[in-house]
Formats: C-alpha cells, sequence, structure tokens
C-alpha cells in the first residue's frame, strides 16, 4: 500500500463553547471531509476535578472521529503526541477496515481476524504510521483562562514536532489561535515541517470573554481546504483525497 | 470502539477463542500501558503471566516483537512467547489476550536495597550486554526504563519489549525521565544511542528513586545531580562522557564502564592477605562482595568478548 496523507486538527482548549455554532456539528463536518478532530483538555495543576463543560471536549472529538484526553498541564507534552499518534493509528486502521470489508465482507475489521492474520496486518498498519504523511493544524483556545497555560503548550507544540519528525514520512503543521476580532482565528505559524521556532509565538494576544469554539474549527476547516493551492506549486496533485 | 477495562479475579477462566485453550488466573501481576498481566495456570498445571488489553492490534503488534525478540542470536533477552487468542469474558465484550514466559524477581528498587553501590555498575554492563545483541539485530528497545525490567536473582532481565523498534524509525513509546528528547539530548528517532542515554537515567534513577524534573536548563540539572549524589560518585566522569555523546555504541560504553570498575576494585587495600587476617577482619563480608563483583565484572566482560567473536 502507498503511503497516503493524513489530515488532522488538534484543539487545544480548557473550557465550553458559548459563542456561534456549535463545535460538534462542525467537527462532524470536517471528519467528512477527511480531517479528524482531536481535542486536548488543558487542566490547571491545582484543578482536582474535572470542571463542568469540558463534556464537550470528548463529544468533538467523537464526532470528527479522532481522540480527546483531559490532561493537567504537567502531562501535555505526553499527550499530545499519544493523541496524535493514536488517531493517525485510528485513521489508518478505519482505511484498513474498510479495505477487509471489502474483500471479506461485512462485519470483517481487524479485530475479527483470527491471530495470524491480525498480526501480518497490524505490521502494515504500523509501517503506514511510519511513513504516511501527516498534516497538523493546531488551534489554540487563548481566551483568558488558557493564557498562563500557553507557556506549557509551546512546550508541548515543539515537543509533538520532535516526536514526529522523528518518522520517515513528512510533517506540515501550522498553528492559529483563536478567538481573533476580525477573523475568528488567528495564524501564528505558517505551514512548516518543524516547530522549532515556536518561542516567540502567542506574544501579542487579544482576549475577549467569549470562546467561539464552532467558527473557529469551521476557520482552522477553511484554512485546509486552501491548502491545495500551496501544493499545486510543490507539484503535487491539488485534488488529492486523503487517506490512500 | 471503547471497551470496558476487564478485571481478572483468581480462579477466573479464561479460554482461547480460537485454540480453545484454557488458563486459569491465579492473581494479579501488574499493569502496564496497555493492560493488565496476570499470574496463570495451564490445564497441565505449567504457570505462566498472561496479558490481556482492549486494543488488539497494539497488543499484536507486542505480540509480534515478542516472538521476535525474546530470542535473539541465541540469547533470552525478554520472556518467551507462549499463545495468543481471544477471550470472550461473561458481558459478551472480546478482550485480546497473551500468554509468555512468567520471569519471577525483584524491581531494581527492592533490589538493590541493601545493596553497595557496584551495582549500580553491575547492573548497567548487564544492561548494554542486553542492548548489544538487539542493536546487531538492528532494533533498539525504545522504553527502556525500571518498570520494564525485572532482577531474576541476579541478572537482569527485561520483561516488557512492547516498545522495540526498528532502527531508523520514530520511537513511538517513551517515558519522559529516560527520553533524551525530554532532556534535550536528541532527537527520538530509533538509533542505539538512544537506548544509551536511557541506560545513563536508569543508573540515575539508583541514586534518585524519586526522580526529578528537567528544569529551566535540563542538562544542567543533569549534571547538578550527577555531582551531589554519593551513589554516582564513581560513574561521574562514565555519565558525563555518555551525555557528551562519547559512546556510540552499546560496546563502547560497556567497556568503558567495566574497565572503570576493574580499576576502583584494584585501587582499594584488599589485597589477599593469609587466612588468619581474613577471619578477623571485621571487614571480610566486604571483601569477599568485592571478590565477586570483580569475577562477575570479568565473567561479562568475558561473555560479551566471546559474543562479540561468535
Amino acid at each position: 500500500m502507498k503511503p497516503g496523507r493524513i489530515k488532522q486538527i488538534l484543539l487545544l482548549t480548557d473550557g465550553c463553547s458559548n459563542h456561534g455554532e456549535d463545535p460538534i456539528a462542525v467537527a462532524a463536518l470536517a471528519r467528512n471531509q477527511g480531517v479528524t478532530v482531536n481535542v486536548i483538555g488543558v487542566l490547571d495543576d491545582l484543578q482536582d476535578s474535572k470542571p463542568q463543560g469540558l463534556d464537550e471536549v470528548e463529544s468533538i472529538a467523537e464526532a470528527g472521529g479522532g481522540v480527546s484526553q483531559i490532561v493537567y498541564q504537567k502531562s501535555l507534552s505526553q499527550t499530545v503526541q499519544m493523541v496524535t499518534r493514536q488517531a493517525m493509528t485510528q485513521t489508518i486502521q478505519g482505511v484498513v477496515n474498510k479495505e477487509l470489508q471489502q474483500i471479506l465482507g461485512k462485519g470483517q475489521s481487524i479485530e475479527e481476524l483470527p491471530p495470524e492474520k491480525r498480526g501480518e496486518v497490524v505490521e502494515v498498519v504500523d509501517d503506514l504510521g511510519e511513513t504516511c504523511d501527516l498534516e497538523v493544524l493546531v488551534l489554540v483556545d487563548t481566551s483568558a483562562s488558557m493564557h498562563h497555560k500557553l507557556p506549557t503548550v509551546k512546550d508541548a507544540l515543539y515537543d509533538l514536532s520532535l516526536s514526529l519528525n522523528a518518522r520517515s514520512g513528512s510533517n506540515h503543521f501550522s498553528v492559529f489561535a483563536f478567538p481573533d476580532a476580525k477573523h475568528t482565528i488567528k495564524k501564528m505559524i505558517d505551514w512548516t515541517p518543524e516547530l522549532g521556532e515556536i518561542h516567540r509565538v502567542f506574544s501579542k494576544l487579544s482576549s475577549g470573554g467569549y470562546t467561539p469554539t464552532g467558527p473557529a474549527l469551521k476557520q482552522a476547516l477553511y484554512a485546509f481546504t486552501e491548502r491545495p493551492m500551496r501544493s499545486m506549486q510543490d507539484g503535487v496533485d491539488p485534488y488529492e483525497e486523503t487517506g490512500f | 470502539m471503547k471497551k470496558p477495562d476487564s478485571k481478572l479475579y483468581p480462579g477466573t477462566s479464561v479460554r482461547g477463542k480460537w485454540s480453545g485453550r484454557n488458563y486459569s488466573i491465579i492473581r494479579r501481576l501488574g499493569s502496564g500501558a496497555c493492560g493488565t498481566v496476570y499470574l496463570c495456570k495451564n490445564d497441565q498445571g505449567d504457570t505462566y503471566a498472561l496479558k490481556v488489553g482492549t486494543d488488539s492490534a497494539r497488543m499484536m503488534l507486542e505480540v509480534n516483537m515478542l516472538k521476535k525478540f525474546s530470542k535473539v542470536q541465541g540469547v533470552q533477552l525478554g520472556p518467551y512467547f507462549v499463545d495468543v487468542d481471544d477471550w470472550v469474558a461473561a458481558n459478551q465484550v472480546t478482550y485480546p489476550f497473551y500468554v509468555m514466559e512468567y520471569i519471577d524477581g525483584l524491581s531494581m528498587q527492592a533490589f538493590l536495597k541493601g545493596k553497595t553501590k557496584d551495582w549500580i555498575g553491575v547492573c548497567a554492563i548487564q544492561l548494554l550486554t542486553h542492548l548489544e545483541h538487539l542493536h546487531k539485530a538492528g532494533y533498539v528497545f525504545g522504553d527502556l526504563k525500571t518498570d520494564n525490567l525485572l532482577m531474576s536473582k541476579t541478572r537482569v532481565r527485561w520483561i516488557d519489549v512492547g516498545g522495540v523498534t526498528a532502527i531508523g524509525r520514530a520511537i513511538k513509546e517513551y517515558t519522559e525521565f529516560y527520553d533524551r528528547g525530554y532532556w534535550g539530548m536528541g532527537t527520538r528517532k530509533a538509533e542505539p544511542t538512544y537506548d544509551l542515554f536511557a541506560v545513563t537515567m536508569i543508573m540515575m534513577e539508583m541514586a534518585y528513586p524519586h526522580r526529578f524534573e528537567k528544569g529551566a536548563h535540563p542538562r544542567k540539572t543533569l549534571e547538578n545531580r550527577v555531582h551531589s549524589s554519593v551513589w554516582l560518585k564513581p560513574y561521574r566522569t562514565f555519565l558525563l562522557q555518555c551525555w557528551q555523546g562519547k559512546f556510540t555504541s552499546a560496546t563502547e560504553m560497556k567497556e568503558a564502564l567495566s574497565k572503570g570498575m576493574l580499576k576502583r576494585s584494584q585501587a582499594k587495600p584488599v589485597h589477599p592477605k593469609t587466612r588468619a587476617q581474613r577471619k578477623t577482619a571485621t571487614a571480610s563480608s566486604d571483601y569477599a562482595e568485592m571478590l565477586t563483583l570483580s569475577a562477575l565484572v570479568a565473567a561479562f566482560l568475558g561473555i560479551s568478548l566471546y559474543s562479540f567473536w561468535l
């Protein structure tokens, strides 16, 4: 199988959306466009229980075909890379399962294969995870309550780029922040293979008292659909589908 | 997609859906990243370790690794593989499981209690010997940490080979404390040097059982910690050399460590005296320990040289 391209939005937030359209619906839309939505809810290190409103984190990821996790700041780095990888595997497994159903009939999946066959299939899935191209758009909630968590977010994103760049497949990252008064989301870092130069990001921020997660996700999705123009310059088929 | 975690109680019978083979649970041994390990026995009464998980793809990758790497170049590195199957629990949920050798032993921390600091070096040399074999076979261990090790009598054994990765690929599983990426000392590419760094962190952990965080200047933190530990005093130069990138292979690193340890043993005034003197000496146990240690170190050096020529 030829390695394909996987597209993900990684949403980092600490609260519930309270403005604009339903983020769960937008996540479902993204999934249909071949973009997986992963969500990480970032807790304060002192927070001792899951605050209300973070249920949304799980629902958005569920609708977006991705993975969600609620974590304390100190485990953010490891969680970010784990969630990204897990979602990649999930996407690849989904594609492989579809193929299996075409060959073996309905109801067949990797899990239902006898152990020997399963052993061979998971190796293929693993290989694809190592070699596929990956595009991650990171969408950071920079509303007031997130401000003091942003240094940790930066560390985690740098760490994510370190993890993923050890793979053989190519990586492209971009970072957006929301809310932004004019355009809902604000581009902080344009598509780049590495997130090494992340230190100065988030220095100038406008914060509002609202969290328009849904509209922000939608804008992020547009940012993906604008991507093919760029790819065309690179000589890549602009109508390339995600998947394999 | 999500399954409820399975909890198995002593006496539970786990029957393979595909093979029909039966294992009876004795007790829980521990939990890993993707499942729980139990002590079990089959119908013939042989005891094994049985791992039950929820993510069948990940479990299968582990099985593949176990099959490949329980034995490399005639050396038993991990537990040997016994069986893999699915189990349909009473709640009709299917759980993947596999069966492997049960390795009885102590955790590194428990083993080191009351031992001299020479054992830090001896354990590291054993680890490096294992790594030599694994690296020669084209793989790195990846998630090398004390949780994945057991001291079986005086031998280090690997009990979890789930993180083993082909050289040149990306490390998928790691634990921050042992990860050179976390300490700003390199990439997360699977290279032999990735494991070598983890060995130094295992040595650090022997002196600092509660571990520590990287702080604002990771490298400085490590160096300060090395200098402020009496336990690590004999290994200072060695550790610093490793972090400076002096060692490119497990063999080189092992030789440097062995050399250092043998030299130290000679430097101490423990020359054999007469039998009578030894009997009266209060430090006689010290002497004996030193002698066995030297013998151990020499033996490891011998074994490694031997396998090197093989």
